[in-house]
């Protein structure tokens, strides 16, 4: 399969790999996605708690390129963003920008899933209502 | 710079010694085979017959029981189609395994359609298959065993010999698909009492696009029905103009890998020994698929746990391998073979298939070796899973949201 350049540089240069501490009232995770499916996406945000704007993303991600690229980009586009903001990114987005074939849609969808799960996970520790979760 | 090639279960290169043996069967040698009348046909008529015996010396057979086709695909569906219609008044029972190739397997889905019972045997977890399950399902309706000689994905050789002994005892017509046995390992149909053999030539360094199949002509004779209809070439079995060139070819590949043999199977061994120690000594949570004790000397197959097979062939793309991941299948369901073996569905995914062949070199082992090694460690640091098991976690117990 030939993948766009955009794929292969986050491959190649993934952003923000790691971890924040999920103890952190702060931080946000979320994981989604199942070993057995063969991709399983972590990524967590940790918002300034003065601006509400997210400081940090790190992801880390076990799945194909374009599930690498996905989780990538995603952190990319969560820092510096509110988090009602970040609420706002849809797969779409990342099919586009990523350039990403029919098959490999379902990773874009695990990305928003990923962004969705973290941000619950946040407001639920600040101890607003968790998001109404799509499936 | 083209890739490594390390997918010689996929297809091999062509051995230049073969080429030159084809090369004047396109040009001034062009007759074909079934003229009888003009040197022309004469000249193609000798070379298919030195081929038959080349073929036939290497597998133990009589040249006369050698017919030609276009490849593995086709003469297991000769095989197994063929004795099922022609021995239909004496059963319809035929008996394989689960890690077989499609060309059997599916062949196998076609006669059940039209009124066959098929048993597909289950294979233990070192991918050979369990002999007395073999013998339990044979029944007075069994027409054919068809059980592979050596695996593609996993290079497990199955107990080919003691398959045919328990086939000549109930009187059922035993098959093999050996394309990944013959010119790699000793294959004999008298000693492995072997009644159809199937090969082909673009996996021992012949071309594309040639083949044989194996019929034995006494004790017992084996008859076939013919599934194309023509002009009676091949004894009746297998009508078409014989592509004289590309059987040249086969025969020549099989020649040289009966010379070969012995000297080769060992290097690629010892190659392939070090391919694993290597990734063994510095890699942790890597795991064989497949016994390795009844194996393909060039195969190994290894799972790079927490590291999702087409990740890392991306990060491999200047070596030319398989993976069991899903999503390098066309069907985007993890390998069928590994997963026959009880493998989850989760270490099919991080599965890699090393297929060595002659034209590969040390030097390419150590380059594999350590490029697989920096390319799983870094996906392993980017892998939550390889972090949670770090962390002491155990994977099984999560509450994972399944899409």
């Amino acid at each position: 399969m030939a993948y766009s350049n955009k794929v292969l540089d986050h491959y190649n240069h993934p952003r923000n790999v790691g971890s924040l501490d999920k103890n952190d009232a702060q931080v946000g995770t979320g994981m989604v996605g199942a070993p057995e499916c063969g991709d399983v996406m972590k990524l967590q945000i940790k918002v300034n708690p003065e601006t509400g704007i997210i400081d940090d993303a790190k992801f880390k991600t076990f799945g194909c390129g374009s599930a690498i690229a996905s989780s990538s980009l995603a952190t990319e586009w969560l820092k510096g963003k509110t988090v009602d903001e970040a609420l706002a990114i849809k797969n779409t987005d990342i099919v586009n920008e990523l350039a990403l074939p029919p098959v490999k849609i379902h990773c874009s969808v695990l990305a928003e899933d990923a962004i969705k799960a973290a941000i619950n996970d946040y407001k639920v520790k600040q101890g607003a209502a968790p998001l109404l979760q799509a499936h | 710079m083209k890739p490594i090639y390390f997918d010689n279960h996929a297809t091999t290169q062509l051995d230049p010694r073969v080429l030159q043996a084809m090369l004047p069967y396109f040009t001034e040698h062009f007759g074909n085979a079934a003229s009888r009348n003009h040197a022309y046909g004469w000249e193609a008529e000798e070379a298919v017959e030195k081929s038959r015996r080349q073929i036939a010396s290497l597998i133990g057979a009589n040249a006369k029981e050698i017919v030609f086709t276009s490849g593995a695909t086709e003469s297991n569906n000769l095989a197994i189609k063929g004795v099922a219609e022609m021995y239909a008044e004496k059963g319809n029972h035929i008996i394989t395994a689960a890690t077989e190739h499609k060309a059997v397997l599916d062949t196998c889905k076609h006669l059940e359609k039209k009124g066959c019972r098929v048993t597909y045997l289950p294979v233990m977890g070192d991918g050979r298959i369990d002999l007395d399950m073999l013998r339990g399902a044979i029944t007075d309706q069994t027409i054919l065993i068809s059980i592979m000689y050596a695996n593609n994905e996993i290079g497990v050789v199955q107990p080919v010999a003691e398959i045919g002994k328990i086939a000549k005892e109930r009187g059922v017509l035993f098959h093999t698909d050996a394309v990944q046995a013959v010119g790699k390992i000793p294959v004999n149909v008298i000693a492995d009492q072997v009644d159809l053999l199937s090969v082909t030539a673009h996996k021992m360094y012949g071309p594309k696009g040639v083949g044989a199949l194996y019929v034995r002509r006494k004790s017992p004779r084996v008859q076939l029905t013919a599934q194309m209809d023509g002009g009676g070439h091949e004894r009746g079995m297998r009508s078409g103009t014989l592509n004289v060139p590309g059987i040249v070819g086969l025969g020549e590949a099989c020649a040289i890998a009966q010379a070969e043999m012995p000297e080769e199977s060992q290097r690629l061994r010892g190659m392939r020994d070090r391919l694993r120690a290597r990734l063994e000594a510095t890699l942790d949570e890597v795991f064989i698929n497949g016994s390795m004790e009844h194996r393909l000397p060039h195969n190994l197959n290894m799972s790079f746990a927490y590291v999702e097979g087409e990740s890392l062939l991306m990060g491999i793309d200047d070596i030319a391998v398989s993976s069991g991941s899903a999503c390098t299948s066309a069907t985007l369901e993890p390998s069928y073979v590994l997963k026959a073996l009880g493998l989850g569905d989760d270490m099919a995914h991080t599965s890699i298939r090393f297929g060595l062949g002659r034209f590969n070199t040390e030097a390419e082992i150590d380059y594999v070796a350590d490029k697989m090694i920096a390319v799983v460690t870094k996906l392993r640091e980017l892998s939550p899973l390889y972090e949670m098991v770090k962390e002491g976690i155990d994977l099984s117990k999560v509450q994972w949201t399944a899409h």
